[in-house]
This record gives structure tokens, C-alpha cells and sequence, in this order.
């Protein structure tokens, strides 16, 4: 008899009613095959593994992390509220000690959505694993936070949401952005002032294999983990590093996706991007829950595996060893990095242009961190879209310090509502949201 | 008229229904070591003094090929297993002759490695060479695609006894699933086929030449000349039969609890709107998880002859039973005995109930009395929980659209029907404690003998077309089709009824009277690049378990 290691819970919610639009890799068909094959391996007939119904996140869970406009309603679907609450489900399930670790096997995915939404990006409108964890650090009062996203896509969205939170580490491993979107994810990007080195970007060559992907995740990623200490580990599991996806160029496949969820070990994995529906995702979900739940999964491969057919150049593999190395002085040398930073003029503020590929928005933001020794800073957002909405937007850190309290409020009071189409206020200090319209 | 038997741990039940509803009720002890005697002594009791020309329907729920199961008392089975890539099929193993071999289909039924000839040729030999007469041939995706399984019959045939193919077994995907209930169907089928061919043969000597029914654990029947393909569906029909019983008497358009409280058990299962809620995979049986249709059940270990103890000052009922009630002349005091202090119960010996009780009411400082009420309570309270937890289970079944998450039918039952031994007893008492409105099912102590009798033929078929490769095809019931690329969910639906139509009527069910329902019915745009393939179709019909028609006259008058 099968049996799990690990007490591992699943949320499988494939919205079989759900697509961007009839073609769009992000559509009904997307799960399906995965479905047949998780339903056919019998995974949840495993003892040890359990299947948990999705419990749709509230208004008050999005506006926990995300400036959603003109409102939440506007920019999200019934079947965003069910894939963030797949990954809530399942987070809870973990802090509540019915399973050991989690997987959020739902679409549609999240780790594109950045704190203000102006539309979707990336097939992405809100951060599901972001609003899982900050529901979770409300609700059960985690701090300490790592997020390794294993996409082949620069998590952008994730990283912007933590940009400036020292009590998150989010690393990103994903294709060089000089060769694929969303064009961003490069090691000087560290994170903002208040949270230098928290923020690791360690972007790899195309035609990056097995090799390369687990030789990252035991000689980068492990030794920082292991550093920082987080009180949960998360994995945004997208699988679309995978040798037939459709609109990447990696090598990897399910044995190393398997391999590399072992190394990692994460308490909770919610599935991000993966399209190749048929050759890929059957086979690297099973591998990906197999070795959460700590089963044998030496046999799971996709019908056309041969390793050698995809095994990287010695030429990667020298990439990849330099990108690493990098990335760990970048980690070795952050409070150095950031006595340089802080010293630059002007180091609190940052003028940024973001395209929302998805629905065509282009939006420009300019934003204000306030430095501070004591907490995470209050951060202030003004920011217009294409589509002609102006808006600003106060957030207030979880443990902000008096003083970055009261710089938030003068910011949002005073601002003068003839300037903007939408004043909002997110303040975590009281968990509460706050809004004034023209 | 019509004869209904269940054959339960003590009992077996027999009913005969006819006009005047319930026209005879026999009760004979059952025999486990000899199960046949007690079904034709109860056959016997309840014909006697009948002509056999005026019976035409008999239903028959017994224990088996469960009991062959639970025991162990079954003949060797030879499985063989191909697989392909997934989990490694050596953690399903069923059983010691069980030999993973090549071959390997993928989830599209596309074949991605051949079977190997000589490794079946080997194992066929070997399998012959000890001496076995039952056979599994399972692939992984075979119900996509039975070539293989289909390739290894054929080099085995003729060999053996019986072979049972995998894909013939159940639709549904569920590769460990369907190796268990292969595996099963092989190993209970000799004893299944000797066992009822000798009852149809007593019955033929007593004239009554008429097919036999047997009940399944879905809440329906099947004629035994159908069961011999799947002869394990006839496992663990017995809480089938009960709450087959209470159907009838279920609210229309409400949900209601069945409860039918035993002597060691409390079986519950859910009606809605009078329809069995069914299980979505299928029922667990001797450590096996199989693809057995059955109905949604949840049993607890706690009955009227539980026994009572206190734990550090509190009492607890169950979960095991350590013979009758003091009452009727027990070692250990159990709810029976509180329903005896009470006076719910009056049939047995009250002053050994209370000299039971005694004790424990002096260790707590309450009186005897009181003592009961608590032990009643908690053994209501208990069972009460433990209905809670199977209407939260169906309520939290996962779905998979948007739309069945926003819009699913959760249960809310008010009603509950109680049914069993002590049911009338427990009835006042769960009232009491609960917002549900209760209800004794009329003739409780014989009303699963009811259900067996009045069960109509039930069945499924699961069908699937994938217009990109041009079939359309439900491997379960032998069916394969050319399609062209037009072919839609639509299509598939008719086609899967007219199965069902054939397979029902097949199985005994009256043609003229079908309840048949569309369970799933799903239709994806397959997308290569940026181009519409083709339509990759899943479709799940059914006929709807419930009662057999013509017999609401009888039925009424089964309530009066």
C-alpha cells in the first residue's frame, strides 16, 4: 500500500468554465490531461494525500495586498477569487496542521499581478500567492516568508509586491529577460532600501537543463534559505520550464521538477504558468506532488524522456555557475548594498512604466518609499494607466513604525481629491482599506 | 408478487409484497458458515403455501463476496499489469501472483510502447504451470484505449478459466481502482457463479423458473445472468438494501437522513429528493478501494448492543460490542439496557439492566435513572455527530468548474428516517436533540428485505470522443466509432443513452420505465498552437437508482 511520507493536501480546481479567451493557452483544456492523469494514478486514494474543496478568497483578502482599479470587481473574475482561494485553502490547511505541505494546483495563475492592478498582465490579474500570505500572516501570524518561483517567467508581479518587505524573500529562477517576457528578473535588482538583498533574481541562459536548474537550487538557493530562515517556504510552481513548452525555451522536464521540489522542500507549492498541456503538465504535476508527499516518483516521465537528447552545453553551465555566484555575494553583501544605496540621491523614489501585455494597458507609476531603520516604510504610489485613470495609493507596512503610520495618513489626507480619480489607503498596521473618490 | 431477501450478520429477511402490500415477513437465523441454507431456508419459509406462478421478481442481497473478501477465502488469481510511465505499478499489487509487464498507453488512449508477446507467453505459462483458473489483464488508460488489454486476452484465451479485462469492469479512470476491482471480480467469481447457480436450481425444483436479481452496493439490482461478468458489483449490498428501504418514504424535493441503527453499527447514507446520494469513485472493501458503484454511506460503531464504559469519568458507547445486552442476558451494559431502565424497551429482563447500570450511576453519584438518560444522550449525540460529518463530507466533495462552485447544491436534510433494531426506541430520544423532523420507516424491522424487493436495475456508462483522432468510444460497454469532425457533445450524449438503454434493459431493467440522467457532460476545444484541433468530449449518463414502477399502491400501503 501507498503511503505519503509527508501529509501532503491538494487543490485541484482546473475551472473547466475559464479561459482568457477560446484560444489562449490560459484556457478550459489547460488541466485536463492533468486531471486524467492524476485521476488515473489514483494520487488522491494515496493515504497521506487529501483533496480539499476551495474556498473563494473575500474583497478584503485582495485588498489586503493589491490597489485594485477603478475596484475588484473590474479586474477579476469569479474564477480568481477560487484559484487565490485554492492557494488560501491550502496555506491554512498547512498552519492548521491537517497536512504537512500544500499544493495549489489552480488556474488561473498570479505571480505577474503587481500591488496596483490595472488590468491583466501576463494571464495574470491578482497575486494568489501574495494574498495567501499575507491572509496567512494576518490570521495566524507567520513573519518570516521565502517565495522561490520556479517559473520560466520572471515572477514580476511577486517581486513588485515585496520590493520593499525585509521579512520576505522572494527569489525568482527563470529565462534571461533579454530573451523572454516579461524582459525583466536581473540580479541588480535587489529589492528597495528597506529590504536590499530580499529580492534575488537569478536569470538562466536558454537551453538551461537538469543540471543547471538543481545545481541552482543546491548551491544558491539552499545556502540562502538556510540563511534567512523563513518561517514558511512557498514555491510559485510554474512548469513551463519544460522541455515542450510552447512559448519558452528550456530544457527542464518532470523527473527535475520532482528533483528540484525535493531540494527545495516547500511547505506550500501553488501552480503558476506551465502550457505545454499534454506533454508536460501530466507528468511534471504528478512528479511535483509525488515528491511533496515524499512517494517514489523515479518512474514518472513524460513518454518522449530522454535526458540526453536535452542536457545543457558546458557553455550553460559556466552561465550559470557565474550568474550563482552573483547572486550570492549580492546575498553576502547586502547591508553593505544598501549603505551604498541609501547614500545615492534620491534613493526612496522610482518612476517606472508598466505594460499590461494581456489587456493592452500601459501604465506609468511613480513611487515614494519612506527609508527607514525601524520598519518596512510607508509607500506611496501615484499612478496613471492608459485608459486615462489616475490614481494614489498609501500603503502601510504591517509593522509600520509610528512615524511611517502618520506619513501615510498625511499622504493620503492630503491629497487632494481634484488630482486624482481615486485615493486609496492600505493600511496593514489595522488591516483595513480605506478610499476617497472624486 | 415479489420476494425480497437480505441476509445481514443475524438475520436474514425475507419479504413478500404483493397487492395487499406487505403480504408475508420471515425472519430466519443466518448460518454464517452456511450461507446457502439460510437463503433457501428463508427462500422456503416465505413460498410456502404461495404458487410459484404468481411470483415475478426476486431480489436477493447477501454477504458473499463480501464475507469471501473480508476472509480471505478465495481462489488464486493471476494479474497481469502493464503500465507505462507514473507510479510504479509493483505499489498496486493486489496479490502474490501479480506481474507487472510492458506496454503503456497515454492519457489520449495513443499507444507509446507495445506490449511484450514473450513476456506474456512467459507468464501465461507459469500461471498455468501453478495451477490458476482466474485471470486480471489491467492497463494503465486502457479505458481510453483496450488494445493492449484486448492483445493479452487473446494470447491467453483458451488457457484459463475466466478472464476479467479491466476496461470491461468500469469506465472510470482510476488505474490502482481498477486493478483492485479486476482483481476482485476474478477472485469472488467461482464462488459466486456455483453459489446462485444452486439457487436457481433449488428454485427451478420448486417451479419457479424466473431469472434472480441481485442487489449491488449502488441501491440497485442486476439479473445473475449479467452478474457473472461482474460478480464483485454484489459486494456490500446490505446498507444498499436499507436505505433502499426508506426511499420510498423520503420528502419530495427535501433531503433526508437515513439511519439505520443496528446492533453494532449506525449506517447513514442521503436521500435527495427520494434518490440515493451515490459515492463519486466507488465503496472500500477488505483494505481495497475499488471502482464499485455504491451509494454514499458512513458507518459508525455504535448500536443498541455497544458497550458502555466511563473514561475518566465520562461515558463513551462503543465503538466495540461485547455480545447482547445485559438485558437479554449480556456481560457488559449497553444502550439497549438504557432504553430497558427508561422504559422505551420492555421485552427483556429490566432488574439485570439496572444491576448492570449500577455501578457505574454509584461511581458517577447519579441515580440509575439518570444514568440512562446520559447514556442515550451521548449515543444520540454521537450519532448525530456522525451525520453531521457525512453531509459535510458530500458538501465538500470538490468540484472543478466555476460554475458547479458557485451554484453546487449543497444538502440541507430536515428529515430523518430511522430504521433497524432499536430504531423506534432511539427515535423520541434523537428528536429531542436535533432540528430534524424523525421518522420510523414503516415496517423497520424487515424494510431493507423492502428495499431489495423494490429496487429497480441500475447502471452507468461513461463515454468519451476525441474528434482529432476521429473516435468516439465507451471501451466498458464494447463500443468503438468512426466520427468525423463535426461530432459534438450533443451527439455523445444520444449515444451514451442509447447505451444505456441496451445495457439496462440488458441487465434486467423494464424498457418502459427508464430513468435515465446525464451526470457529466463536458466538451473542450482542443487547441494546438493557435489553431482548433478538435473537440475532446467526456460524457457520464445514468440510470438513477431508486424504485421499480408499478408499485406505489403497494408501497402506500406499506404506510398505512
Amino acid at each position: 500500500m501507498l503511503q505519503a511520507k509527508h501529509k501532503t493536501g491538494l487543490v485541484f480546481f482546473p475551472a473547466f468554465d475559464w479561459a482568457i479567451s477560446p484560444t489562449h493557452p490560459e484556457r478550459e483544456e489547460r488541466l485536463l490531461y492533468t486531471q486524467d492523469q492524476i485521476f488515473e494514478e489514483g494520487l488522491f486514494d494515496i493515504e497521506g494525500i487529501s483533496e480539499f474543496k476551495p474556498d473563494p478568497v473575500t474583497l478584503k483578502d485582495i485588498q489586503r495586498v493589491h490597489f485594485c482599479v477603478p475596484d475588484v470587481w473590474h479586474v477579476t473574475t469569479e474564477s480568481h477569487f477560487i484559484s487565490a482561494g485554492g492557494a488560501k485553502t491550502t496555506g491554512m490547511a498547512v498552519l492548521d496542521r491537517q497536512i504537512e505541505r500544500g499544493f495549489a494546483m489552480v488556474r488561473p495563475p498570479g505571480h505577474h499581478a503587481m500591488r496596483v492592478v490595472h488590468g491583466a498582465r501576463g494571464f495574470c490579474n491578482i497575486n494568489i500567492e501574495a494574498i495567501m500570505i499575507e491572509y496567512l500572516r494576518e490570521a495566524y501570524g507567520i513573519e518570516k516568508v521565502a517565495i522561490v518561483d520556479t517559473d520560466c517567467h520572471h515572477g514580476d508581479g511577486t517581486q513588485d509586491i515585496y520590493w520593499h518587505d525585509p521579512d520576505t524573500l522572494f527569489i525568482s529562477i527563470h529565462q534571461d529577460g533579454r530573451t523572454l517576457y516579461p524582459g525583466s528578473g536581473f540580479p541588480n535588482e535587489l529589492g528597495g532600501p528597506n529590504a536590499v538583498g530580499k529580492t534575488l533574481n537569478i536569470p538562466l541562459p536558454p537551453n538551461t537543463s537538469e543540471e543547471g536548474f538543481l545545481y541552482t537550487a543546491e548551491h544558491v538557493i539552499m545556502p540562502i534559505l538556510e540563511d534567512f530562515k523563513p518561517d514558511i517556504i512557498i514555491n510559485s510552481a510554474g512548469q513551463d520550464n519544460h522541455y515542450t513548452d510552447p512559448i519558452t525555451n528550456m530544457n527542464f522536464s518532470a523527473q527535475g521538477y520532482a528533483n528540484l521540489t525535493s531540494i527545495i522542500n516547500p511547505d506550500i507549492a501553488v501552480l503558476e504558468g506551465g502550457y505545454s498541456i499534454e506533454g508536460a503538465l501530466p507528468y511534471v504535476n504528478l512528479g511535483i506532488v509525488l515528491a511533496l508527499a515524499g512517494i517514489d516518483y523515479s518512474q514518472v516521465k513524460e513518454p518522449d524522456y530522454d535526458p540526453n537528447r536535452i542536457r545543457q552545453t558546458p557553455a550553460v553551465s559556466n552561465a550559470i555557475e557565474k550568474i550563482g555566484e552573483t547572486v550570492l555575494t549580492i546575498w553576502q553583501q547586502r547591508e553593505y548594498i544598501r549603505n551604498q544605496i541609501v547614500e545615492k540621491t534620491d534613493p526612496g523614489n522610482r518612476n517606472r512604466n508598466i505594460y499590461y501585455d494581456t489587456d493592452g494597458i500601459q501604465e506609468s507609476q511613480h513611487e515614494q518609499i519612506q527609508i527607514c531603520s525601524d520598519c518596512a516604510g510607508a509607500l506611496r504610489i501615484d499612478s496613471t494607466s492608459s485608459r486615462g485613470v489616475h490614481i494614489l495609493a498609501v500603503h502601510i507596512p504591517r509593522k509600520a513604525c509610528n512615524a511611517c503610520k502618520q506619513t501615510g495618513y498625511i499622504w493620503y489626507e492630503s491629497a487632494d481629491p481634484d488630482d486624482f480619480d481615486i485615493i486609496f489607503v492600505q493600511d496593514r498596521t489595522e488591516d483595513q482599506y480605506l478610499e476617497r473618490k472624486k | 408478487m415479489i420476494i425480497g431477501l437480505d441476509v445481514g450478520g443475524t438475520h436474514t429477511d425475507v419479504v413478500l409484497l404483493g397487492d395487499n402490500g406487505l403480504e408475508k415477513e420471515i425472519k430466519v437465523l443466518t448460518d454464517p458458515s452456511n450461507l446457502f441454507n439460510s437463503v433457501l431456508s428463508g427462500l422456503n419459509e416465505i413460498t410456502s403455501g404461495i404458487d410459484p406462478k404468481n411470483i415475478s421478481r426476486i431480489v436477493l442481497s447477501t454477504t458473499l463476496t463480501t464475507n469471501a473478501i473480508v476472509q480471505k477465502k478465495i481462489p488464486a488469481v493471476g494479474m497481469i499489469v502493464s503500465s507505462g510511465p507514473g507510479i510504479d505499478p509493483g505499489f498496486y499489487r493486489t496479490n502474490s501472483h501479480y506481474f507487472p509487464v510492458s506496454g503503456s498507453i497515454d492519457h489520449r488512449g495513443r499507444e507509446i510502447e507495445p506490449i511484450d508477446h514473450d513476456e506474456i507467453n512467459h507468464i501465461a505459462e507459469h500461471l498455468q504451470k501453478e495451477g490458476i483458473r482466474y485471470v486480471g489483464v489491467v492497463g494503465k488508460f486502457s479505458i481510453r484505449n483496450p488494445a493492449h488489454e484486448l492483445q493479452i486476452l487473446a494470447i491467453l484465451n483458451g488457457s484459463f478459466e475466466k478472464i476479467f479485462m479491466g476496461h470491461r469492469i468500469s469506465g472510470s479512470l482510476n488505474f490502482c481502482r481498477r486493478i483492485a476491482t479486476t482483481f476482485l471480480n476474478a477472485a469472488v467469481y467461482p464462488i459466486h457463479k456455483e453459489f446462485y447457480e444452486a439457487v436457481q436450481r433449488s428454485l427451478q425444483a420448486k417451479g419457479l423458473v424466473l431469472p434472480i436479481r441481485l442487489l449491488k452496493a449502488d441501491g440497485g439490482n442486476m439479473r445473475f445472468e449479467s452478474s457473472i461478468e461482474f460478480p464483485a458489483q454484489t459486494i456490500l449490498s446490505g446498507p444498499s438494501a436499507s436505505v433502499m428501504g426508506a426511499v420510498a418514504f423520503g420528502a419530495e424535493d427535501e433531503d433526508t437522513l437515513v439511519m439505520d441503527i443496528g446492533g453494532t453499527t449506525t449506517d447513514m447514507a442521503l436521500l435527495i429528493n427520494r434518490a440515493p446520494v451515490l459515492n463519486p469513485l466507488g465503496i472500500r472493501v477488505g483494505g481495497y478501494n475499488t471502482l464499485i458503484r455504491s451509494l454514499e454511506t458512513l458507518s459508525i460503531g455504535l448500536g443498541g448492543d455497544s458497550a458502555v464504559k466511563l473514561i475518566e469519568g465520562k461515558i463513551e458507547v462503543g465503538p466495540e460490542r461485547l455480545g447482547p445486552a445485559m438485558a437479554y442476558g449480556g456481560q457488559v451494559p449497553t444502550p439497549t439496557d438504557a432504553l430497558f431502565i427508561t422504559g422505551d424497551m420492555k421485552d427483556g429482563d429490566k432488574e439485570k439492566s439496572k444491576n448492570g447500570l449500577n455501578p457505574l450511576a454509584k461511581i458517577l453519584g447519579i441515580s440509575v435513572e439518570a444514568f440512562a438518560h446520559q447514556i442515550i444522550e451521548v449515543t444520540c449525540k454521537n450519532i448525530l455527530s456522525a451525520a453531521q460529518n457525512l453531509i459535510d463530507r458530500i458538501n465538500s466533495k470538490p468540484v472543478y468548474t466555476v460554475h458547479e462552485l458557485q451554484e453546487g447544491y449543497l444538502v440541507r436534510p430536515k428529515h430523518v428516517l430511522v430504521l433497524g433494531g432499536p430504531a423506534p426506541y432511539f427515535a423520541r430520544h434523537l428528536e429531542k436533540l436535533c432540528a430534524y423532523s424523525i421518522r420510523v420507516v414503516p415496517n423497520w424491522q424487515v424494510a431493507n428485505a423492502i428495499g431489495a424487493a423494490l429496487a429497480r436495475t441500475t447502471c452507468e456508462v461513461i463515454f468519451f470522443a476525441d474528434t482529432e483522432r476521429r473516435v468516439a468510444e465507451a471501451p466498458e460497454e464494447n463500443f468503438s466509432q468512426q466520427i468525423d469532425s463535426n461530432y459534438d457533445r450533443t451527439w455523445a450524449q444520444q449515444h451514451a443513452f442509447e447505451l444505456l438503454r441496451n445495457k439496462a434493459v440488458d441487465r434486467g431493467a423494464n424498457p418502459d420505465f427508464l430513468e435515465m440522467e446525464v451526470v457529466e457532460a463536458l466538451q473542450f476545444n482542443m487547441v494546438r498552437g493557435f489553431n482548433t484541433t478538435g473537440k475532446n468530449i467526456r460524457v457520464k449518463v445514468q440510470v438513477k437508482p431508486g424504485l421499480i414502477h408499478g408499485y406505489d399502491q403497494v408501497i402506500a400501503k406499506l404506510s398505512q
